[in-house]
């Protein structure tokens, strides 16, 4: 009889996981049809090889292949940003011309854009896009602040979801405004009192604030459905999407959107227990974020950009004390739960290698950008599967043989008896797609393990 | 405690700081002298962090105490501080990007370290660039980007000095998440800095000091 999954070791479960990934299935639970058997040979062989390449228990057949774009497959199919967040279907299809095109083993789906209308029905501040603060040819980008203030660590603490609803979210988002006259959830108890709670809801901005939701709900919808039968349609073209979902390092949290840059860096000095107790507190959220998304998606691979870890964003001490240690927490929570988290150095992050190698082996895959692969590959590459690191400037700037000899490189140093996929470093909207294209030709030509 | 502001600050020990700057206003100093040795504690702080016994955050802090210094002591200069610049240099994120935290240590870098930076802020057009080149006569421009689109907005800008027949009397510096020497060479510019220092330095090559 099969094992429940309560009762699964993580080994046991990050097997079934990649099982399942190896037969498909129609949202309605039947079989994915596949195109043709060819389609069907080459999505098994992808997965089969990813596998290999993750677990570190064998050599797979050769090197797989990613391509990690942000904003490439549209910019590519001529089309500007704001055009791709507003036109779903061009956009799925761009990002169907642009597989189609580089044939990775691997693809993280055509969701990057995300869908404008829903944030203009939500009037997000947190960022500025194309039409909204940005030019239409270019990517959005995020407006730093200070979301939530050096004196509201404890609202933090005490109830984190509360501090969200009503502190955070109508702070980044300008339609939510209603959410702050709303009571904890918590006060509904019994009887004697319980309408209370309920009459916020019956004022005009909290009624507001709730039909931007229900529209912002809808068009949200509207788009995963285009995103889904996109990654069903690659799939049964023989291209999977394996991404599971996304969560962060505590640290990135606090530090990126609700803190900012500089105040994080003033509370490490000036309330640094606090600070701690914090990242302690939405750990477990962070690791729940990343199950979650997992279970809804029915993929492992949990996203984990890291932004504030990087050489020079903190000293040893500090990231030893603030970022590491909740990072790891984060990852093993995915682990044990049967994911694979999926970290992405940005930046250099030569410093922390000996200190980030510290993980189960196998059970993790990481992209690299401008950290030395070789380095890499000793230390964080002994333990975990390393993806990159083709750079930006290279894609964008360098020649076809440029790439094909830094490919060289790679898979003959970070490629040395698996444990590598090659891809891109970091995340990028503009390349010279013959520069894209020799970094998958030349993989496949080249990276067979022999 | 400790009286040595300039130790102190490079300590970044923000409390004793600011205590000892209090003492010294009630004394009666010269308020000149009291900024001129915050001034040097920082410069100590961009120093350890060249020698990466600092990184930004201890920047980013000390340049927070710093503006306190600033904010304590300026009700009490009688005229405007005439600081000696070592020269000037005009700062800015490329258009289309706009991001800021990179861009805002290098200005407050090279402000500690002598110069008088024109901070032009983000997405920058081209144009703005130029005429503050005319305007200030400046000798050294830092373009700042983080995004691949930036490589482009920063050989734009380049251009657009060139252009304007102001490319030999100005050294242009490129920084930020992406960039490379290839970049450098792609753009135009005449070097690359990986970080706040690097600007300084590069500054202090091109104009003294």
């Amino acid at each position: 009889m099969e094992k429940k999954w309560q009762e699964m070791t993580a080994d046991e479960k990050q097997e079934a996981q990649f099982q399942k990934l190896l037969s498909p299935k129609l949202p309605d639970g039947k079989d994915l049809p596949f195109q043709s058997p060819e389609a069907e040979a080459n999505y098994k062989a992808a997965i089969t090889r990813i596998k290999d390449a993750i677990q570190l228990k064998k050599t797979p057949d050769r090197v797989p292949v990613t391509i990690l774009p942000s904003m490439f497959p549209f910019t590519h199919a001529g089309m500007t940003v704001q055009e791709a967040m507003y036109d779903y279907d061009r956009c799925a299809l761009a990002f169907k011309k642009f597989i189609l095109e580089f044939k990775p083993d691997m693809h993280i789906g055509a969701a990057a854009p995300g869908p404008g209308k829903f944030f203009e029905i939500l009037d997000y501040k947190l960022y500025s896009w194309p039409g909204h603060g940005v030019a239409p040819e270019h990517s959005y980008q995020c407006n730093e602040g200070e979301y939530m203030k050096a004196e509201e660590y404890d609202l933090l603490l005490m109830d984190p979801s509360f501090f969200f609803r009503n502190f955070y979210l109508p702070r980044v988002f300008g339609a939510l405004q209603g959410f702050q006259m709303l009571p904890p959830l918590t006060g509904i108890l019994e009887m004697y009192g319980v309408a209370f709670n309920f009459i916020p809801y019956a004022l005009p901005p909290v009624q507001a604030t709730y039909k931007a939701l229900f529209e912002a709900g809808a068009e949200a919808l509207k788009w995963a459905m285009v995103m889904g039968g996109s990654n069903g349609e690659l799939a049964s073209l023989g291209f999977p999407n394996i991404l599971g979902g996304f969560t962060k390092a505590p640290f990135d949290t606090i530090g990126d959107t609700l803190r900012g840059t500089k105040g994080i860096i003033m509370d490490m000095y000036r309330q640094p227990d606090k600070l701690l107790q914090a990242l302690e507190a939405i750990t477990p959220i962070m690791i729940g974020m990343g199950l979650g998304a997992a279970q809804q998606t029915g993929n492992p691979l949990i996203f984990i950009p890291l932004h504030k870890g990087a050489d020079s964003f903190l000293s040893d001490a500090q990231f030893k004390k603030f970022y590491w240690p909740t990072l790891k927490q984060v990852m093993l929570g995915l682990i044990e739960g049967g994911c694979i988290p999926f970290p992405a150095l940005e930046g250099h992050w030569g410093s922390r290698l000996k200190v980030i190698q510290d993980i189960p082996k196998g059970k993790t895959v990481w992209m690299v950008d401008q950290t030395d692969m070789v380095k890499a590959k000793e230390t964080l590459g002994k333990n975990a599967c390393l993806i990159g690191n083709v750079s930006s400037s290279m894609l964008n700037l360098g020649t076809p043989d440029d790439v094909k000899a830094y490919c060289k490189k790679l898979i003959d140093t970070a490629g040395k008896g698996g444990g590598f996929i090659m891809g891109n470093g970091a995340f990028f909207d503009e390349a010279k797609p013959e520069n894209v294209k020799a970094m998958s030709d030349f993989t496949k030509e080249y990276g067979v393990y022999k | 405690m400790a009286k040595d502001l300039v130790n102190t600050l490079a300590d970044l020990k923000e409390k004793e700081a600011l205590g000892i700057v209090q003492e010294r206003l009630s004394a009666g100093e010269d308020p000149l002298r009291i900024l001129d040795d915050a001034r040097r504690g920082v410069e100590i702080v961009g120093k350890r962090f060249s020698d990466e016994e600092y990184f930004i955050p201890d920047l980013v802090y000390s340049g927070e105490i710093l503006k306190q210094i600033t904010d304590m002591v300026k009700p009490k200069l009688t005229k405007a501080a005439e600081v000696k610049r070592l020269g000037k240099v005009i700062v800015g994120t490329v258009a289309g990007d706009i991001h800021d935290i990179g861009k805002d240590i290098v200005v407050f870098m090279l402000d500690v370290n002598g110069f008088e930076v024109f901070d032009l802020g983000i997405d920058v057009p081209v144009q703005k660039f130029v005429d503050k080149i005319k305007e200030t006569g400046s000798g050294v421009v830092g373009l700042s980007g983080f995004l691949t689109l930036a490589f482009q907005s920063m050989k734009d800008t380049v251009g657009a000095i060139e252009k304007a027949g102001l490319r030999n009397e100005v050294k242009i510096m490129i920084g930020g998440g992406q960039i490379d020497d290839q970049v450098r060479s792609f753009t135009g510019a005449d070097a690359y800095g990986k970080d706040a220092m690097d600007a300084v330095k590069l500054a202090k090559g091109w104009i003294g000091g």
